[in-house]
């Protein structure tokens, strides 16, 4: 079994130098070739997959930072307009009162005035009234020349003790 | 459902086997008839070793053989003629006066040639055989055989079907560049990315391994095919790398390769190894790293020869027990058939597994060979 039989030498050197040399030329280099060129083309198109999501992830984050900052904007016009409506009313409520008390103090002022001018009427009539009144009666007491006398001999004597 | 279907294909594979065992047996019985000697007496050993060894036909089974040509180197050139006039001569019943019968009974002759177990020598004046008297051995001169044997044919059976498949792969490959591998192709790319991922690549580094990638793609798909044909019935029982005359010149090529790419740090390595004292370099390491270049390739030669045969042995001898026993008693035998059929099976999944794996260890080894022999200063 162990004996070498150099005929089986020669025909396995030339059988297998044969195989190796066809199957290096026609397969193997062939093989190798396609399956590296398989292996990069695979590991680039991951490596772009890989890039590609990242870029979405970027772009991602930005539009989300475009969005905060939208929301962010929004708000404070909101905000804003609130304010501004808030302060319109405010002004309007504060000019509005002003008005009123303006008209109300020009209103009452006005009372003021008529009522005054309103008594001074009314003392001017009673006045008139009353010297009218008191002229008919005067003129009525000083129908008799004996009271007349009297009345002035009263007089006299006041004045006299004033002098006194 | 998947899992029964997974159960219908174990049992069926086991049924093949199981089936293939016992048409293997039924196949040996002829050679084993072959081996009975004169006292009617099975000899186990000698069918062994006839059924290991090469053959100038490959038997298929009973009387049926494909016959190859013999070609011998003789004194007057070259002579290429049927071994079919071996097996099957014209009836000669001439016999050897005072030989051993032994001797005797297995002469195969054509023309003034005699084949004993295989060999082929010139007949001698009397057109018969001389003996040494002590040892038996013949001591008639032979011509040189350069015979197509059963193992040469399994070896260029081998080679077409590696040259046949990996022809059609490329092809797949060149094909659909870029896509994903698909039927046989993607059968085989696992393969040929173990033995650069896994084999060459560690061993050599991963740019100096393209150059030896073609050799030992070529070695490990040529020791695994060839270990697997082994293993088929009926298609002559090969055994190509149980063939020293073979993976002698499969490490012959990995010495040769080895010792042609080795670099100026490997030749120093093993001529003039650094840091250690002058005296030991000279009378033992030098030396030894000397041997070690022989030894290594031998090493990888005797270890798949080696381990080939063995497992042919084991599935012989159960087969032989059940010839042993079955002498004796019939139902003894068929017992003992059964017993001995289930542990073929047995070894015949160990045969799948190491055929793979003796593949894969010699690729192994001869990858780290190369890479040592190119590897870089790192010292």
């Amino acid at each position: 079994m162990l004996d070498v039989n150099f005929g089986t030498v020669i025909w396995a050197s030339i059988a297998f130098l044969t195989v190796v040399f066809i199957l290096g030329k026609f397969a193997w280099k062939p093989i190798l070739t396609a399956i590296k060129e398989r292996e990069d083309s695979i590991e680039t198109a991951l490596k772009s997959a890989q890039k590609a999501k990242e870029e979405m992830a970027a772009l991602k984050a930005d539009n989300e930072e475009l969005l905060k900052q939208a929301r962010l904007e929004r708000d404070n016009m909101l905000k804003k307009a609130k304010e501004t409506q808030e302060r319109i009313v405010e002004e309007a409520k504060g000019k509005a009162n002003e008005e009123y008390q303006r008209i109300l103090d020009a209103a009452k002022e006005s009372i003021r005035n008529e009522k005054m001018a309103a008594l001074t009427d009314i003392k001017n009539q009673v006045a008139q009234l009353s010297l009218d009144i008191a002229v008919k009666l005067i003129r009525k007491e000083f129908d008799d020349p004996d009271k007349q006398k009297k009345l002035i001999d009263q007089y006299v004597e006041e004045a006299s003790t004033k002098l006194n | 459902m998947p899992y029964k279907a997974f159960t219908y294909r174990y049992f069926s594979f086991a049924l093949s086997l199981l089936a293939s065992c016992l048409l293997f047996v039924s196949g040996l019985q002829a050679s084993a008839e072959n081996a009975e000697t004169d006292d009617d007496h099975f000899n186990a050993g000698e069918m062994i070793m006839e059924a290991i060894a090469d053959a100038h036909e490959i038997h298929i089974i009973g009387d049926f053989a494909i016959y190859l040509p013999v070609i011998l180197y003789t004194n007057d050139g070259f002579d290429i003629f049927s071994s079919k006039h071996f097996y099957h001569p014209e009836k000669d019943t001439t016999n050897m006066e005072g030989l051993a019968r032994e001797y005797t009974q297995e002469l195969m002759r054509h023309k003034n040639y005699i084949m004993l177990h295989e060999h082929i020598y010139y007949a001698n004046a009397e057109g018969g055989l001389d003996y040494d008297p002590e040892t038996g051995a013949v001591l008639n001169e032979a011509p040189f055989d350069i015979s197509i044997t059963k193992n040469v044919a399994g070896m260029f059976l081998t080679g077409l079907i590696m040259i046949l498949v990996f022809g059609s792969v490329a092809r797949a490959y060149k094909r659909k560049p870029g896509q994903a591998p698909k039927g046989l192709q993607s059968f085989m790319e696992p393969l040929i990315l173990f033995v650069r991922d896994e084999v060459a690549i560690p061993s050599i580094g991963p740019k100096k391994a393209e150059r030896f990638m073609p050799f030992l793609l070529s070695i490990f798909f040529f020791i695994w095919i060839a270990n697997m044909l082994g293993l088929i019935p009926f298609i002559g029982e090969y055994n190509v790398t149980g063939t020293i005359a073979i993976t002698l010149v499969l490490a012959g090529l990995v010495f040769i390769i080895t010792t042609f790419s080795g670099n100026r740090h490997y030749w120093g390595h093993i001529l003039w190894p650094a840091g250690v004292p002058i005296l030991i370099k000279v009378i033992i390491l030098v030396p030894v790293e000397i041997l070690g270049i022989f030894i290594k390739p031998t090493v990888l030669m005797i270890r798949l020869t080696a381990n080939m045969t063995a497992g042919h042995i084991i599935i012989l001898s159960l087969v032989s027990l059940i010839f042993i026993f079955g002498q004796n008693s019939a139902i003894v035998g068929y017992s003992v058939g059964l017993g001995s059929t289930l542990f073929m099976i047995f070894m015949y999944l160990i045969k799948f597994l190491v055929a793979f794996l003796q593949a894969y260890v010699f690729t192994l080894l001869a990858a780290l060979y190369f890479g040592d022999a190119v590897q870089d200063a790192h010292h």
